[in-house]
């Protein structure tokens, strides 16, 4: 046994706001078991059979408006205690466009992180403390959930789609990462660390580490080799939408709706072209499912999204 | 007091007439129970066959808390406590917990409370025993042959494509059981609307009845959308059709929705039926009537109505929109009101009253002391942020098994002691039925409080094998277990010594209002002799005037049958 745990650390922005209204829940809780308990407990024993106590007649008030009275009540206190939740929830998802951008990969039974110059590791996440972090995060097979107890923030892991979690690590140190959906025999081993570092020995580290392609660099090469730019390079023939810039921008579509070119868009817009046909072009584009493999679909999403700086400026 | 304990003990020497001709000794041999369309003796083989299901369900329920002694997987492999949790799980929660109130107590008392010689469509009701345990064997047959390592949720792509257990065996198991469910639950609508004694009119009808018509009316909502998604995940396992499967344009979120959209309702067919049980006991144990009779037929058909509407806030970190999360988040707060409406009017009923602690009440107290944790901590969950860190956590494990063990299970035995001399005639030992619900109390506490902070310090569920932080809690825990598995092994063998030595219980031995205990004791075969009118509400342990308002209200109509 080594030591005892009675609360996590707080290591993220979001954390402090999650236990203050844990702990305003844990008073409200107390105060409510102790009134019903008093009840109970004082019921018992004032009214146990043949005590003195006055029986007869319930006074009139006793009779419709206490239930009124605390239906009203308990309604109110789970509206304002939901609206302090949400708002929470609501101030605290906003991604920030700056954000340090990594891509994790989950997988029975392990985490791969991909830092945005190549940097890679598995089961070991660092972060620099102090900056937002945006996670990419996709699973190869099962659905695995990314928990950090001590960031307060979980996230399942699909596979198929991206989902993405946002925070801001706050404190130094080494946190536990577990996976917290159930994936298969060794899902109580698919953990690992996460070491929140000063953000410049984060960036010493991430510069020691073995130098490969930025994602987007291979993205770009794969654009070229797997047909891609034969449409959508600016000096093409064909009438194909210029992808330079796309990435966060809204886009209108032929039928009508705007959508806004997010990763779930050009996902899909590669997977399954025919879906979201933008106005002015002719549906032509063949999909690229089981062409592509995840790998791959990833390191183009990449590369498009780089584009935004490029074609935005 | 003693006056009142002379009353109901009748020596076992005296005349032995009354208690010769029921429902027991009407017909004879072994084929005549297999054959049996009494719903009193249905309700007696469903016993039997639950009992053997909670046996197996608690015996991987000690395996699991023995491996969680030490932070090491060394009593079982990886995958041997992966299957044995999902035992756990799947047995537990189709095969003891939601037919456990509606099949034993309810199967026997809601004829009798409504004033009825049986259940609407009795060969339905014996059907359904046979569909129970033909499912129940199944299950079994899946476990010999190796198990399911799916968890009882049955997550998909998981279960379709990775899981190598007996996936589909299972599945058709439950689907199976899920038909036994529909088959009793269309048969208590049926009893309810059709077969009320003349006079006993909608609400006058005694809280468990009304309970058990509420979670009658789920399970026939909410079953068939558990049968479809299973059927889903056979179609896709078995035969290859893309459903749940991304590489195909399936989407496995869609199996979570369709999953909780039964289970989460399945919560309520659970512990709706508690409900019922809490309130006939609290009110015969304090001499009073119930406090705030409509306000709780009404919370009761809320709970059942919005418990609809809540599915999503399992899956608040699954990838749902946020704007769902939050709709969801407010639905789920706003059920918390009916069930503090409950608290408060059971707590109520005790105001004034004549109050005395035999076993019953004790086990009573002791649910609504456990189901009032198990709902404030249903408020952590409800709110986003905080669901966000402890969902998948032990929380979630100590919050589910506050309300389905503490309060269902409870509530079981605080009922099964309660007419426990109506269904075999017989009283139980009063000083080993009191310190066994003692006991109950105190051994689920220690056994499921410390999962809450453990859950909140982030220990994940579904491990066997954790970080040696968390070892403190798991060894609490574990202990707990101890003094629980006492607890609930105590009354099967106290209970079963009183068939054979137990004193003659008279007809109504607690002086309790109610149809059920206006005949004999065990009661005859057609359950009346003659047939009960009823003139009045439920619950008059006391003058009119002296109790909580109750408006009289007009007379319903009595449907089916010409009065």
């Amino acid at each position: 046994m080594s030591g005892v745990t009675f609360w996590p650390p707080e290591a993220s922005a979001a954390a402090a706001r999650v236990d203050v209204i844990v702990i305003a829940l844990l008073l409200i809780s107390t105060a409510i078991v102790l009134l019903v308990g008093g009840l109970i407990l004082g019921f018992s024993i004032r009214y146990r059979r043949g005590s003195n106590a006055q029986r007869g007649q319930l006074p009139e008030f006793i009779q419709k408006e206490v239930e009124v009275g605390w239906t009203a009540g308990t309604l109110f206190l789970a509206l304002f205690l939901f609206g302090w939740a949400s708002i929470t929830v609501l101030t605290a998802e906003k991604p920030q466009a700056d954000a340090l951008e990594i891509h994790i990969e989950a997988r029975q039974w392990m985490w791969k992180a991909r830092h945005p110059d190549g940097a890679r590791e598995i089961n070991t996440l660092h972060l620099p403390a102090g900056e937002p972090v945006r996670l990419l995060m996709q699973s190869q097979d099962v659905i695995h959930s990314f928990f950090v107890p001590a960031f307060r923030e979980k996230q399942d892991v699909l596979p198929g789609r991206i989902t993405q979690l946002s925070f801001t690590p706050t404190e130094e140190g080494e946190f536990s990462l577990f996976c917290a959906e159930y994936c298969g025999t060794l899902h109580s081993r698919m953990g690992g660390k996460v070491v929140v570092m000063k953000p410049e020995d984060y960036a010493r580290w991430r510069a020691a580490q073995p130098q490969e392609d930025d994602q987007s660099k291979e993205g770009e090469a794969l654009f070229r080799t797997v047909g891609c730019s034969g449409c959508h390079a600016p000096a093409s023939p064909v009438h194909a939408p210029s992808l330079a810039g796309l990435y966060g921008r809204l886009v209108n579509l032929a039928d009508g709706r705007t959508v806004r070119a997010d990763e779930a868009y050009l996902r899909d817009s590669i997977l399954q072209p025919r879906r979201d046909i933008a106005a002015g072009y002719a549906p032509i584009m063949p999909t690229f499912a089981g062409i592509l493999r995840e790998d791959e679909l990833q390191k183009i999403l990449a590369y498009l999204m780089s584009l935004r700086r490029e074609g935005g400026s | 007091m003693s006056d009142l304990a002379a009353q109901r003990v009748r020596p076992a020497e005296a005349p032995a007439e009354p208690w010769q001709d029921n429902y027991l000794t009407s017909e004879q041999g072994i084929l005549s129970w297999f054959t049996t369309t009494d719903h009193k003796r249905i309700a007696l083989l469903y016993m039997a066959s639950l009992l053997a299901f909670f046996i197996i369900g608690g015996f991987a329920a000690v395996m699991i808390r023995l491996e969680l002694f030490t932070p090491a997987q060394d009593l079982m492999t990886a995958d041997e406590y992966n299957r044995m949790f999902t035992l756990h799980g799947t047995v537990m929660v189709w095969f003891f917990l939601v037919p456990s109130i509606p099949n034993t107590l309810g199967n026997f008392l809601l004829p009798l409370m409504i004033g009825a010689r049986d259940v609407a469509f009795p060969r339905l009701n014996l059907s359904s025993w046979y569909l129970f345990n033909g499912a129940g064997l199944l299950l079994l047959f899946s476990l010999l042959l190796g198990g399911v390592d799916t968890g009882w949720t049955f997550y998909t792509p998981f279960s379709t494509m990775f899981s190598n257990g007996y996936v589909l065996l299972a599945a058709l198991a439950v689907v199976l059981v899920g038909f036994s469910s529909i088959m009793t639950g269309v048969n208590f609508i049926a009893t309810v609307h059709l077969l009320r004694a003349p006079g006993m009119h909608w609400f006058r009808m005694p809280l468990l009845v009304w309970a058990l018509y509420a979670t009658s009316i789920v399970i026939v909502l909410a079953t068939p959308v558990l049968t479809a998604s299973l059927l889903l995940i056979v179609a896709e396992r078995g035969f290859g059709l893309p459903v749940f499967d991304p590489a195909h344009g399936g989407d496995p979120l869609l199996f979570q929705h369709l999953f909780w959209f039964y289970s989460h309702p399945a919560v309520y067919i659970m512990i709706l039926p508690s409900f019922g049980v809490i309130s006939e006991i609290v009110t015969c144990f304090a001499r009073r009537r119930i406090f705030g009779y409509t306000f709780m037929i009404y919370a009761i058909l809320c709970i059942a109505v919005i418990g609809f509407l809540v599915w999503g806030h399992h899956m608040f970190v699954s990838g749902q929109s946020l704007f769902a999360s939050l709709i969801f988040s407010f639905l789920s707060f706003v059920i918390a009101v009916p069930s503090a409406i409950k608290v408060f009017n059971w707590s109520f009923t005790l105001y004034r009253g004549q109050i005395t602690f035999e076993a019953p009440m004790l086990y009573a107290l002791g649910f609504i002391g456990l189901f009032t944790l198990g709902g404030l901590t249903g408020l952590f969950l409800a709110s986003v942020p905080i669901d966000i860190h402890v969902t998948d956590t032990y929380f979630v494990v100590a919050h589910f098994h506050f309300i389905m063990v503490g309060g269902a299970v409870t509530a079981l035995y605080g009922g099964l002691s309660f007419w426990w001399p109506k269904i075999t005639g017989r009283l139980y030992p009063e000083g080993w039925a009191r310190f066994a619900a003692v006991l109950m109390f105190f051994g689920f506490v220690f056994t499921f409080f410390p999962m809450f902070i453990m859950g909140y310090a982030g220990m994940p569920r579904r491990y066997g094998a954790y970080p040696p932080e968390f070892q403190i809690w798991h060894v609490m825990a574990s202990s707990g277990a101890v003094l629980l598995a006492a607890a609930y092994l105590l009354p099967m063998g106290y209970l079963t010594l009183s068939l054979f030595r137990g004193a003659r219980a008279t007809d109504d031995p607690w002086a309790a209002t109610g149809l059920e205990w206006r005949t004999r004791s065990p009661p005859p075969r057609h359950n009346f002799e003659p047939m009960p009118v009823v003139d009045e509400g439920p619950y008059l342990y006391h003058p009119e005037a002296e109790g909580p308002h109750h408006t009289d209200r007009e007379p319903h109509e009595r449907q089916g049958r010409g009065a």
